[in-house]
């Protein structure tokens, strides 16, 4: 079971893992990326590229399924304006055993970082700014070969 | 042929628009050789593709790298790198 979803509202994790949790599993792992507010950031903006940005996750997690035990994977990322502290982007991963849930969670969040069309600005006050890509992302998707 | 091209993030700002339809001139068989001849079109589009190493691509919405062919591609996207999650 795979689910991507990409929009602008907020989204339930209680709901979204309760649908994973009927798959009858042993394990959900689940990672919540939060806007931060550190730096003077006090919003950011996501464009995403409409049509590739759902197929690159969908692809993301055929990946993850490949390499691990799941019963189910939920990427959910949201767009648009939002505000410091607010949740950005989930991800669940459902499996008969932790260690393939926690790994293929932290797959997951550390492909879609160098692998799906988002683009993020940073607001502080008034002033706005795109963010730069880091390597250390690049590393750290590329350490799973 | 017409090509879609399609603009993100600080490519699209870079060049006020977010897609422009292009027929490229048959020398053109790179995404490498497309940027180049874009650069030409105008100074917009010659100061947003400058730096290539920040520069990524995707043809008919699969990323590939700046040396693949674009014979065939209806969408061909440019934009930077990614920095999503």
């Amino acid at each position: 079971m795979i689910r991507v979803s990409i929009q602008e509202v907020a989204f339930d994790i209680a709901a979204e893992c309760a649908a994973l949790e009927r798959t009858g599993v042993g394990a959900l792992a689940t990672f919540t990326g939060i806007v931060r507010g550190d730096d003077g950031v006090t919003a950011i903006e996501l464009e995403h590229y409409p049509g590739m940005t759902e197929a690159s996750l969908v692809s993301i997690c055929e990946a993850a399924k490949t390499r691990w035990a799941l019963a189910g994977c939920t990427i959910i990322h949201r767009i648009g304006r939002m505000e410091t502290g607010e949740p950005i982007v989930l991800v669940i991963t459902a499996s008969p055993h932790r260690t393939a849930a926690l790994e293929a969670c932290a797959f997951l969040i550390d492909r879609l970082k160098t692998d799906a069309p988002f683009w993020k600005k940073e607001y502080r006050g008034d002033a706005v700014n795109w963010v730069e890509a880091k390597a250390s992302d690049a590393a750290r998707a590329d350490s799973w070969g | 042929m017409t090509m879609k091209l399609v603009y993100f993030a600080r490519v699209r700002e870079a060049l006020g628009r977010d897609s422009e339809d292009i027929d490229f001139p048959a020398n053109v068989r790179s995404v490498s050789e497309a940027l180049d001849w874009l650069a030409t079109q105008s100074p917009n589009h010659a100061e947003a593709f400058a730096d290539r190493s920040k520069l990524r691509f995707a043809l008919n919405q699969r990323m590939v790298k700046a040396d693949a062919a674009i014979s065939g591609a209806s969408e061909f996207a440019i934009f930077p790198p990614v920095t999503g999650g």
